[in-house]
């Protein structure tokens, strides 16, 4: 695994840029191929931990169901969530965080759009996360998330994602966050691990978009 | 000399200051009395004029609220609200821990509970709400923080779709913004 800038103080700085706030689109054939597994589910309960996106809402309350919304990232800077050490130096607290968020019942989603967070989310929330999306997760459930290549660099931008229709997504630049790591395939295929399928698609613009089956 | 028209006051004039007509972009005149004039809310637009009732935000209130007119809520509410065929507005002082049943309602505060709204909920950029939604139409202002569920029921709402065709030309992005579409894909590889 790639590191950018995995220290604790790190992690939850923005960068200082500011936000082009111009947002481009994407074809995306990993939300594609999510898009056409909803059409399988009854009484779809659907998961967004992304920001929440009154688009993403609307596309998929269509399908019918329930949409969860839970931004975890921004969650995660929650000083709440933050202990002292002895030697002064601050340390997330994953067992706290997750008693207040990604608090689920066990295997209540049919589905959960994780978009890129597992790049930006501090360290030592990214693997509890993933246990947790498994536990909230149906048997067969799906998970579409999104990694930087290598060739991403430290300065792609954090994004928000909003699904303009069942192939294209708009991307919006934000300054909120900044790239933590870069994943390889071996590295997704053990995040995933304990998940029962996985299928990777990769874009010409550096992101592997990673569609999990639990 | 000239007659004055009825809409013109002189500046040091020692009429009662009560105006014979509302200004269009002033507060809600407030129906109950306070102990003190409730700032202006700052907020990203003006609040809507027709609102008939204002909470102040020194004001707490714990229990039942109910009422038959819209209201603007910047105080501190424990307990459940309920507005039926009115516009609830929470302004960006306003504390809410209660469950809110209303025709519409407008968040710019900090919420916990439940909305049941039966026409719309609108989620300004400095709102934070965590609890369930339930209504016809949602808005939400980037910047908005939510944490919940939605439920979105819409009257004469089309079969929910069942099979997307994949062939399908890319509508084009609500966004004006939008730049066209960049990356292609390909599948890389496929496990078990």
């Amino acid at each position: 695994m790639r590191w950018f800038g995995g220290s604790a103080e790190a992690q939850a700085k923005p960068t200082t840029k500011t936000s082009t706030a111009q947002r481009t689109s994407r074809r995306s054939t990993g939300f594609t191929e999510f898009t056409r597994s909803l059409a399988g589910f009854d009484k779809l309960a659907v998961l967004d931990l992304g920001p929440t996106s009154s688009a993403n809402i609307a596309f998929l309350t269509d399908f019918g169901g329930r949409v969860y919304n839970e931004d975890i990232l921004r969650a995660s800077l929650d000083r709440d969530y933050a202990t002292r050490q002895p030697d002064g130096s601050e340390t997330l607290n994953a067992q706290k965080f997750f008693s207040e968020n990604l608090d689920h019942p066990e295997r209540l989603f049919d589905a959960i759009l994780c978009w890129d967070i597992p790049d930006y989310l501090h360290e030592a929330l990214v693997k509890p996360m993933v246990e947790r999306i498994h536990r909230i997760l149906k048997p067969g459930g799906i998970l579409l998330a999104f990694f930087h290549t290598k060739d991403a660099g430290p300065d792609s931008p954090y994004c928000r994602y909003h699904i303009v229709n069942g192939e294209v997504l708009d991307l919006e630049p934000r300054p909120d966050f900044r790239l933590q790591r870069i994943f390889n395939n071996r590295h997704i295929e053990n995040l995933f691990k304990e998940f029962a399928s996985k299928k990777f698609f990769l874009a010409r613009d550096n992101i592997r978009e990673v569609l999990v089956v639990r | 000399m000239w007659k004055p028209r009825p809409d013109e006051r002189p500046a040091s004039s020692n009429q009662p200051s009560q105006p014979a007509i509302a200004p269009p972009i002033a507060p809600a005149a407030p129906m109950m009395k306070e102990t003190r004039q409730p700032e202006p809310a700052r907020i990203s637009e003006p609040v809507r004029a027709e609102v008939a009732a204002h909470i102040g935000k020194s004001v707490l209130v714990k229990g039942e609220l109910s009422g038959s007119e819209d209201l603007y809520l910047d105080g501190e509410v424990e307990g459940t609200i309920e507005l039926r065929d009115h516009t609830l507005i929470v302004g960006p002082n306003g504390r809410i821990r209660a469950h809110i049943s209303a025709r519409e309602v407008i968040m710019h505060g900090k919420a916990e509970g439940n909305i049941t709204a039966s026409e719309r909920v609108e989620l300004k950029k400095s709102c934070v709400l965590t609890g369930d939604i339930r209504t016809q139409r949602i808005v939400i202002e980037d910047g908005a923080f939510f944490k919940g569920a939605v439920d979105l029921h819409r009257e004469g709402k089309p079969e929910p779709r069942r099979a997307m065709a994949v062939s399908t030309v890319a509508a084009p992005s609500s966004t004006a913004a939008v730049a066209p579409v960049i990356s292609s894909q390909t599948s890389l590889l496929e496990h078990k």
